[in-house]
C-alpha cells in the first residue's frame, strides 16, 4: 500500500506543493465549503440540476491548485465541477469532499468525470432513503409525540429543530470529511454499515413512535377531554377508516388533496346549509 | 382587508425565509409546518394556537417526500399563511377558533399546492439563466458560478414573499367571513379536522415506512399502546 505523504496545511489561497498528497483541508477552506454546502441547491435548475451548486461548494478548495484563482488548472477544474450533477443535497457533501480531493490530487480529467457521473445515483437514492423517508418523518413524529404529551410551543419546535439538525449537520460535516479522506475510493465510505442500515433502524423507530404519537396528538388537539366523550370516540373510530381509505387510494389521490375537498364540504355545510 | 396590525413586512420576510429553507438554503427544516406555523402564530401573538395549526399541517406534510426534481407542496411559506389565518381570534387559547382553524388549514393546503408550482417556475427561470451562461461556466468563470447561485437564492426569497402575500390576500378575508358565518359547534368542527389530519398522517406513515420489515407491525402495535394509554389517561 502506497504511503500517503501529508503536506503541511497551506494558508487559504496558497497552492499545495506539487507531487504531494493534500493533508487535512485548511480550516478556513473546510469551513467555507461546509457553509456553502448549506446553499448547494441555491441554483438548482432543470438544465444542469445541481451542477452549479457543486462548483460553488468545491471552489474554495480549487484555489489551492497551482496558479491559484488565475491559473488554468483552477478554471478547468471549476468548469468540470459545474457540469450536470444530481444527488441528495445532504450527501452531496460527500461528493464535494471527494471531488475537491480528486481535483487537488490532479486526477486525470477523464477519470474524474467518470467518477463524478457515477456518484449521482448512489448519493441520490441513499440520501432519499436515509433523510427524506426516514430521518425527517422520524423527527416530525417525535415532535408530534412531544405535543401529544403536553409540551409547549418552544419545546416542540426547538425539540424538533435540535433533533433534526443534529443529524442533518452531522451528516453534512461527516460527508465533507469522509469525501476528502477517501477521494476516489468513496465506495468504502458509502458502504458504511450505519449508512446502509440506518434507514431501516430509523424507520422502525419512527413507526413505533408514530403509533404512540398519533392518539396522544389527536387527543390533545381536540381539547384533551374525557376519552369516552362522543367526539373522542368518533376520532378513534373514524381516523383509522380514513387512513385505510387513503392507503387504498394510494397513487390516485393524495391525502392533503382529499382533506381539502372534505374541508370545503365542511365549510359549505357549516356556513350555508346548516 | 389585510391584517395590517400584524405588520405585514415582517410576516412577508418570515414567509420568504421559510420558503427559502425548503430547498435553497439551509434546509434546516425551519420550514416544516410544526415550526413554521408556530413562528407565524408567535408573530400574531398566538404561539400556542399556532403550534396546534402546525400540528395539523405537519400531519399532512408527513405525506410529502421532497424528492429531487419532482413537484411537491411547498409547506414553508404555506405554513406562515396557515399559521396566521388559522390563529385568527384565538385570544391566547391553546386551541384555535374552529372556523379560522379550518380556513387556515385549507389556505395552507392551497398555498402549498401553488408553492409547488412556483418552485417549478423558479427552477425553469434559473435554467434559463444557466443556459445563457453555459459558455462562461465552461470557461471556469468563478463570477458566473457565484452570480447564478446568488440570483437563484434571491429569486427564491422573492418567490416565498410573493407566495405568502398572495396566500394572505386571499385567505384573510375568507377567514373573516367564515368566522362570522360558522354554525357548526366548536367540538364537532375540531373533531372533523383532527380526524382528517390524523387520518392523512396514519396513511402517510403506512405508505412512507412500508419498505422495511416489521415497520407496519410496529406502527399498529404503537397505535394500540397509544390508544390504551390515552384511554387510561382520560
Amino acid at each position: 500500500m502506497a504511503e500517503t505523504v501529508v503536506a503541511p496545511t497551506p494558508p487559504t489561497g496558497a497552492p499545495l506543493p506539487t507531487g504531494m498528497r493534500p493533508g487535512p483541508l485548511p480550516v478556513g477552506t473546510r469551513a467555507s465549503m461546509l457553509l456553502r454546502c448549506l446553499a448547494i441547491q441555491g441554483a438548482w435548475n432543470y438544465e444542469i440540476l445541481n451542477g452549479n451548486g457543486i462548483g460553488f461548494c468545491v471552489e474554495p478548495a480549487l484555489r489551492h491548485l497551482p496558479g491559484g484563482v488565475d491559473g488554468d488548472a483552477y478554471r478547468a477544474a471549476l468548469a468540470r465541477q459545474c457540469a450536470y450533477f444530481n444527488a441528495h443535497p445532504y450527501l452531496a457533501s460527500l461528493a464535494v469532499g471527494a471531488l475537491a480531493r480528486a481535483e487537488l490530487d490532479q486526477t486525470p480529467p477523464e477519470k474524474l468525470v467518470r467518477f463524478r457521473t457515477a456518484l449521482c445515483g448512489p448519493l441520490g437514492s441513499l440520501g432519499d432513503r436515509l433523510v427524506w423517508a426516514a430521518w425527517l418523518p422520524a423527527c416530525s413524529l417525535v415532535a408530534l409525540l412531544l405535543f401529544g404529551l403536553g409540551a409547549g410551543p418552544a419545546m416542540v419546535a426547538f425539540g424538533f429543530l435540535v433533533l433534526y439538525n443534529a443529524g442533518h449537520l452531522a451528516l453534512r460535516a461527516w460527508g465533507l470529511g469522509a469525501g476528502w479522506l477517501h477521494g476516489l475510493r468513496l465506495a468504502s465510505a458509502l458502504g458504511a454499515n450505519w449508512l446502509q442500515r440506518g434507514p431501516q433502524y430509523i424507520a422502525r423507530g419512527a413507526a413505533l413512535v408514530a403509533g404512540v404519537a398519533l392518539p396522544f396528538a389527536a387527543h390533545r388537539a381536540i381539547g384533551g377531554g374525557a376519552s369516552l366523550e362522543p367526539v373522542s370516540l368518533a376520532v378513534m373510530a373514524c381516523t383509522p377508516v380514513l387512513g385505510v381509505l387513503l392507503v387504498r387510494l394510494h397513487g390516485k389521490v393524495e391525502g392533503w388533496q382529499l382533506l381539502f375537498g372534505l374541508l370545503a364540504l365542511l365549510v359549505l355545510y357549516s356556513t350555508v346549509l346548516h | 382587508m389585510l391584517p395590517l396590525t400584524l405588520d405585514l413586512l415582517p410576516v412577508l420576510v418570515l414567509g420568504a425565509i421559510l420558503g427559502l429553507d425548503v430547498v435553497s438554503f439551509p434546509q434546516a427544516m425551519i420550514s416544516r409546518p410544526i415550526v413554521a406555523a408556530t413562528l407565524a402564530g408567535a408573530f400574531a401573538g398566538q404561539t400556542a394556537a399556532g403550534l396546534v395549526v402546525g400540528v395539523a399541517l405537519e400531519c399532512l406534510a408527513l405525506e410529502t417526500l421532497p424528492f429531487g426534481a419532482s413537484r411537491y407542496p411547498e409547506w414553508g411559506s404555506a405554513s406562515v399563511v396557515g399559521g396566521l389565518v388559522g390563529t385568527r381570534g384565538a385570544d391566547g387559547a391553546l386551541l384555535p377558533e374552529p372556523a379560522a382553524w379550518v380556513i387556515g388549514v385549507m389556505a395552507a393546503i392551497a398555498t402549498a399546492w401553488l408553492g409547488g408550482w412556483t418552485m417549478v417556475w423558479h427552477r425553469r427561470l434559473i435554467a434559463r439563466w444557466a443556459r445563457v451562461r453555459l459558455d462562461a461556466m465552461a470557461g471556469g468563470s468563478m463570477r458566473t458560478v457565484m452570480s447564478l447561485q446568488v440570483y437563484g437564492l434571491t429569486a427564491d426569497l422573492l418567490r416565498g414573499a410573493a407566495l405568502t402575500l398572495l396566500g394572505l390576500l386571499l385567505a384573510w378575508p375568507a377567514s373573516g367571513w367564515a368566522v362570522n358565518a360558522w354554525r357548526l359547534g366548536a367540538t364537532e368542527t375540531r373533531g372533523a379536522l383532527v380526524i382528517g389530519a390524523a387520518g392523512v398522517a396514519a396513511s402517510a406513515v403506512w405508505k412512507v415506512l412500508h419498505g422495511y420489515s416489521v415497520t407496519r407491525r410496529l406502527f399498529v402495535a404503537g397505535l394500540a399502546v397509544g390508544t390504551v394509554l390515552v384511554g387510561l389517561r382520560g
